[in-house]
């Protein structure tokens, strides 16, 4: 029998990051006992990184926009493939988590008549994202963990969990590591919460940190439960380029929302030749119409720079295989014509990052941006109301999720996704656990996932971790970017298998006390269960829709466009199924028709 | 190509090792990155903190040359190439491995500080406050928690003073409270009593390594010293104290 120390929660929720935190505030106001599994340290999760801004339709500058306006934005930005009552919940909810968020000590921006600043956004007919300059992501975070650190919670940081255990098909509890001192731990729960955020790490350039190893998706996998719509994941316009360290990470689309252009290495605004005609009539015609819109939204048409990330991204893709790219293989991003006051007081980090390490004073200069790999919109398939996935006892929310983004997410929506939905799943989760006794750890499965742990420390020698890293992120660069055919999609696949094969024999030197190497080896599993799904439903896709690109099928097809991909654990095979889109109710399709 | 030397510190609290690993540099490389080809292509048992990478996060916090920084933005081509580049972790707080230390003691002083208290508590109303009362709070908000400046503070570092002062990041979340315009809570006393305000001898080492140029010290420390003097040391407002 291993040896592990033991705790107990009515609810554990796994991940620290702002769907995670705002679980807890969730499940303890219901008055449960809640503990918390971080892979890092408190406050240090992925939501930092998020620059722009969270979404909400306040109306605070343009009186015209609503719920229903933040709906059909949404809805239109994901192709239609978003779950109509996810989107419905989220849009009518999101003002009042922003305000309450303000009332927690959130300080965001603010308008003329002291309420909260809105910024306008890719997607977004309306200004609409709050924001704090463009470090929102890191505001929300500090709010969120300072009011669940009042409230009271057990956080164990730098904890990694590896497997859900189950009694009967229903999720009892979850097993790990501490990633410290190596101790094995085993957490009691009467409900879990998921919040792990996204698997973006299985790419070579990456706006991801070490984290996005797709733990959650790969655990509920494992254990059964039902993921949706893996093939979309999107790919952020505009990553930095150079220096080579920096390639993938964040320039905030909030640089386009202030008045950037896209310019290709000939100096062309080529983005006005990357209009879809869906998006025609509220796109402006010239750069004159466009210079305008900045500083009047009302008589204007927004700039093509800010249509929606997929069109963008396809945009930059096609102008650099064209001949026509950057320096270093990308486009010019300018906004030096704002000047200097107002660049460094509206984008204070960017202008910061690209200095201090890009050798670039975007005061003056251009940055270089190629699409990076940003975001999960698939996931765990997860109910509206309730975040509660096919598995009893398991709830999931923010990015690890899938249904509210569709095929493409609008920048702002994830930072409302996770207040919204991570109090969602956390008073659902505090709810369920209200009506249920703990259930009975398996010790089997506890001993299966030591088996798995301690292999890479057996001795002798293997393959390291970083290698099945670094190949599988070439792999996945190479084939499933992106621009997909059926030809790459496979190659990746191949190159997965072939690596998933190799896991049994990653051997790292060191124990188990804050081994990065030995933590990497567990991870890659992850990696690849999570690369497998993506591809094979990328393959089983075969159109084209917002962040999933067929090349061998490059328009939208009738059958896709009203079906999810559903992916599970049948025995040891992994089956995939098409699931009807749910059925749009008539007043909410009107709607869609503005 | 050219390659450079770290020196790294191996051990734990209980004691180690310096190990020189050669890396090859590239354009615009930081020490992060030569932290992570030692991982990749030497010892992926090499222990550090890191997340964002771009300096968003403040996890990955360590001293280059005895100097505190995030080695995510610790540029290599900014430091002497002509001897080995040392790298440690940050000294203030115990080593758990490597470059790892526990900063575990903020999070439990971070719990003894009262949350903000709005008057009308339990309202949903959208809160008003102009942007001129806010920006003095918004630059305070910037901390990224990296924990460089209690690295630096002399009363935690040099003094090993836990016990009486919670250190600059934490006068720092005082000041963004206190000067909340809407925030009724008084913390005062517990910046005088336990927070121990009055051991900062106002040095501003705290300020000259803030990744995020938060003016630790004249912005947040010295206004809040200034609050507490007004309450407990105003020989005026003592005549009219009953207490």
């Amino acid at each position: 029998m291993s040896n592990y120390e033991t705790f107990e929660y009515d609810v554990l929720v796994i991940g620290a990051g702002g769907a995670g935190l705002r679980a807890v505030i969730g499940a303890v106001e219901k008055g449960c006992k809640v503990g918390v599994v971080t892979k890092s340290l408190l406050g240090k999760a992925h939501t930092v990184m998020a620059e722009g801004g969270a979404a909400a339709a306040l109306a605070n500058y343009d009186t015209e926009d609503g719920w229903k306006v933040h709906f059909r934005d949404t809805m239109r930005g994901g192709k239609f493939l978003n779950n109509w009552r996810t989107v419905e919940i989220f849009a009518k909810e999101a003002p009042e988590r922003i305000l309450e968020l303000e009332r927690y000590g959130a300080v965001f921006d603010r308008t003329p008549e002291g309420l909260i600043s809105q910024r306008a956004f890719g997607g977004h007919k309306y200004r609409r994202l709050a924001h704090v300059g463009d470090r929102t992501g890191l505001e929300l975070i500090r709010t969120l963990q300072d009011k669940a650190v009042s409230l009271g919670f057990d956080c164990h940081m730098e904890t990694t969990l590896t497997r859900l255990l189950t009694d009967d098909g229903r999720v009892v509890g979850a097993f790990g590591y501490r990633r410290v001192d190596g101790q094995y731990v085993v957490f009691r729960a009467k409900a879990i919460v998921l919040a792990t955020g996204g698997f973006g790490r299985m790419y070579k350039f990456t706006s991801n940190s070490w984290e996005s190893t797709g733990d959650g998706v790969g655990m509920a996998f494992d254990a059964g439960a039902e993921l949706q719509d893996m093939e979309m994941v999107q790919f952020h316009p505009t990553g930095m380029i150079w220096p080579p360290g920096m390639r993938g990470i964040l320039v905030t689309e909030g640089v386009r929302g202030d008045g950037g252009v896209l310019k290709n290495g000939k100096g062309d605004r080529f983005m006005f030749d990357h209009v879809p005609d869906f998006f025609r009539d509220e796109t402006a015609d010239t750069p004159e119409e466009a210079a305008r819109w900045v500083d009047d939204k009302r008589n204007n048409r927004r700039p093509p720079e800010l249509l929606p990330r997929d069109v963008v991204a396809r945009a930059i893709f096609k102008e650099v295989g064209a001949n026509r790219g950057s320096e270093h293989g990308g486009a010019y991003l300018d906004i030096s014509h704002k000047g200097a006051d107002y660049i460094k007081k509206k984008l204070p980090s960017m202008y910061d990052q690209f200095l201090h390490l890009g050798d670039v004073d975007i005061t003056k200069q251009p940055m270089e941006v190629y699409p990076t790999i940003h975001y999960a919109m698939g996931g765990i398939a997860a109910d509206p109301d309730t975040c509660a996935t096919s598995l009893p006892g398991l709830y999931a929310a923010g990015e690890v999720a899938a249904g509210l983004h569709g095929a493409n997410r609008l920048g702002g929506n994830s930072l409302t996704d996770i207040l919204v939905f991570g109090r969602r799943a956390g008073e659902a989760a505090g709810e369920f656990a209200s009506g249920n006794a703990h259930g009975t750890v398996p010790a089997e499965q506890i001993e299966q996932e030591t088996d798995i742990l301690m292999r890479p420390l057996s001795g002798g020698d293997g393959v390291s971790p970083y290698e099945i890293q670094t190949e599988l992120q070439e792999a996945m660069q190479k084939g499933a970017m992106i621009a997909r055919t059926e030809e790459s999609l496979n190659e990746a696949l191949a190159k997965v298998i072939e690596l998933q094969g190799k896991l049994n024999d990653i051997r790292v030197p060191g124990d188990t006390r804050f081994n990065p190497g030995w933590n990497a080896a567990r991870d890659a599993r992850f990696m690849l269960t999570s690369s497998e799904v993506l591809i094979r439903s990328a393959l089983e896709r075969k159109e084209s829709r917002g962040g999933h690109w067929r090349l061998d099928f490059p328009e939208e097809d009738a059958f896709w466009s009203k079906h999810n991909i559903i992916a599970k654990l049948e025995g040891d095979l992994l089956k995939l199924e098409p699931r009807p889109v749910p059925q749009i109710p008539s007043e909410l399709e009107e709607i869609l028709k503005d | 190509m050219s390659t450079i030397t770290l020196r790294v510190f191996r051990g734990d609290h209980t004691g180690g090792e310096f190990r020189d690993y050669e890396v090859e540099t590239a354009p615009g490389m930081v020490v992060l990155d030569a932290i992570h080809a030692i991982q990749k292509e030497q010892d992926p048992s090499l222990a550090c903190r890191w997340n964002c990478k771009a300096a968003k996060c403040g996890s990955c916090s360590g001293e280059v040359n005895g100097k505190p920084k995030l080695l995510c933005k610790a540029r290599i081509d900014e430091l002497p190439n002509d001897q080995p580049i040392v790298v440690t972790p940050i000294k203030t707080f115990p080593v758990i491995r490597d470059l790892v230390s526990d900063v575990s003691w903020n999070y439990d002083v971070a719990k003894q500080i009262e949350p903000l208290k709005l008057a009308d508590e339990g309202s949903t109303e959208p809160l008003r406050m102009q942007q001129i009362d806010i920006d003095r709070i918004q630059e305070f908000r910037k901390c990224i928690e990296c924990f460089l400046c209690q690295d630096v503070c002399h009363v935690l570092r040099d003094g090993d003073r836990q016990d009486l002062f919670f250190g600059p990041r934490h006068m720092v979340r005082f000041a963004a409270l206190e000067m909340h315009p809407l925030d009724t809570a008084d913390r005062r006393p517990l910046l005088k009593e336990t927070a121990g305000i009055g051991t900062c001898n106002i040095t501003k080492c705290c300020t000259e390594v803030c990744p995020e140029h938060i003016h630790i010290t004249d912005n947040a420390i010295i206004p809040l010293k200034e609050r507490v003097a007004d309450l407990y040391f105003d020989p005026i407002q003592r005549l009219f104290r009953r207490r």
